[in-house]
């Protein structure tokens, strides 16, 4: 009899701390999933724009200069070379994102953030950035300059 | 009259009864100070104590004027500093103290790693000091950033990157801190509930803690010291080293005074996502010796990605440094451990070293 009554109380004692327990661990999840999910921002449609016309004349673009231009919503950089050529690439930069610039005195790409360099090729040739900046295709017809990105 | 204690007022009596003060006049009394050469190290906690509670005043008072959104982040600020009486000091005030508050939790943390502070039975207050130099650098990181400044900008975008490139879950993290996939307006918003409130609530805890454990543990001894039996007595801590400690505070605070009259908190330019990083973008100093590591690493070191690498070396360091009072055996046993002072000098040598390139090494070669 004792024993019996020992027992169940047992049982009812590891009954009821189970269940404190499972409730105690469902409410934190209640409450915990959707504050995580909350905090998780929602994605935002990345603007699909493939070809951006810069409001610039290419007349205005003189030899060994470089602009940052918006493409999407992000940035580019229009690069005229000493020899006249026009180029475009992403100005975010491959190494931890900054916005890099065109240095007229080294006539190449640079990044002041961690000292990255880049050529005007877009290759990485010093600093940190494991990979060259992305390439755009940039066409001069009359007096616009269309950017598009490569095929 | 005769039933007042000799010394006590009536107020004192009728709070007693209500709220204990004896108890807590008891607790004062019972701490001691023990005296010997190193006894000034035992100054550097109280006075970030102090230093934090600057921090607190003077960040209430900015909340009065500032707007948290890209918008009108850097206008508020700008109009603060530019028209609102004493606005300037405010603010100087709160970006110096953070500064200096940074620099005495390293001095503290050092004197404590050095003076072997963290051995049994105060691990718990080791780990929960380290959790609170790791809140003061969020403070710094996310406050950095709410003046909306050209700088603040860059460096946010450079330190949020940074995350971003932990293996696995880095992106995922990234998009967590900024509030999206780019750093903007959502992102300040984000950080500025970090600075006035996750980060606030999370040091008070810590520091309940830490305090409590500080008083209920006493000082401690240096291992060294209590060998050579260098103890040349102790002193009261109330009212006799609490009266020393309140001079330190009166001498931060003039410090602090001096540096925001003559050294006003600058603002810059309004940041821009569309501009090219400034030259000489550099984060906080106490972030300088990572960012120069960073700038040192090739861009590939055995196939890995060079900030991968460093990335996770300062991760693998700082749990490191957490687990120090866990790895010291030798401190335990109450041993000499050379390896351990070793270490503690080696890690403020690199720190000092490369925080001095950081700001001297040409920023364009
Ligand atoms: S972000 Fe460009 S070099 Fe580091």
């Amino acid at each position: 009899m004792a024993e019996a009554v020992r027992h169940s109380g047992e049982t009812r004692r590891g009954f009821l701390n189970w269940f404190l327990g499972t409730s105690a661990g469902a409410f934190l999840l209640s409450v915990l999933y959707p504050v995580g999910r909350y905090l998780i921002p929602p994605a935002v449609g990345e603007s699909a724009a493939g070809t951006v016309t810069l409001p610039i004349k290419p007349e205005d673009v003189k030899p060994n200069t470089g602009q940052i231009f918006k493409f999407g919503n992000r940035p580019g950089i229009l690069v005229r070379t000493p020899a006249g050529e026009l180029r475009a690439f992403s100005a975010v930069c491959t190494h931890l994102n900054c916005t890099v610039q065109y240095r007229p005195d080294l006539s190449h790409i640079w990044c002041a953030c961690h000292n990255g360099h880049f050529d005007l090729t877009g290759r990485n040739i010093a600093g940190p950035p494991p990979r060259p900046l992305d390439a755009f295709v940039v066409n001069a017809r009359g007096n616009q300059i269309v950017v598009s990105k490569g095929a | 009259m005769g039933t007042l204690d000799k010394g006590h007022g009536r107020l004192w009596l009728w709070l007693d009864e209500r709220i204990g003060l004896a108890g807590l006049e008891k607790l004062a009394k019972k701490k001691e100070v023990p005296v010997h050469r190193h006894t000034v190290w035992y100054y550097l906690g109280g006075m970030t104590l102090f230093l934090f509670l600057v921090q607190v005043a003077t960040g209430i008072l900015l909340l009065f004027y500032y707007r948290p959104s890209a918008e009108e982040a850097y206008e508020s600020v700008q109009f603060l500093m530019a028209e609102v009486e004493f606005g300037w000091l405010i603010r100087s005030i709160h970006s110096w103290a953070a500064n200096l508050m940074i620099f005495t939790i390293f001095l503290h943390l050092f004197s404590v790693l050095l003076l072997k502070a963290y051995r049994p039975p105060r691990e718990v207050t080791w780990l929960s000091g380290i959790a609170l130099m790791a809140i003061a650098m969020g403070f710094g990181f996310t406050g950095y950033l709410l003046p909306w400044n050209e700088l603040a900008y860059f460096a946010t975008k450079v330190g949020t990157e940074i995350t971003g490139v932990v293996p696995g879950i880095g992106p995922f993290l990234r998009r967590l801190l900024r509030g999206g996939d780019e750093v903007t307006g959502a992102t300040l918003t984000r950080f500025y509930g970090i600075h006035v409130a996750v980060l606030p609530a999370v040091a008070a805890l810590l520091l309940g803690l830490h305090l409590f454990l500080v008083q209920k543990h006493g000082m401690s001894v240096p291992p060294a010291v209590e060998r050579r039996a260098g103890i040349r007595g102790t002193m009261p801590f109330f009212p006799n080293f609490l009266l020393r400690d309140l001079v330190g505070w009166l001498s931060a605070l003039a410090a602090l005074a001096a540096l925001a009259a003559y050294l006003p908190a600058e603002l810059g330019q309004k940041a821009d996502p569309f501009a090219s990083a400034p030259v000489g973008i550099k984060p906080e100093w106490y972030f300088m010796f990572m960012f120069q590591t960073l700038k040192y690493l090739p861009a590939r070191i055995l196939g890995i990605e060079g900030e991968i690498v460093g990335v996770l070396g300062f991760g693998v360091g700082g749990l490191f440094l957490l687990l120090i009072p866990f790895l010291d055996r030798r401190t335990a046993r109450g041993e000499p451990s050379r390896l351990f002072t070793g270490i503690g000098i080696a890690l403020i040598l690199y720190m000092v070293a490369l925080t001095y390139l950081g700001y001297t090494a040409s920023a364009t070669r």
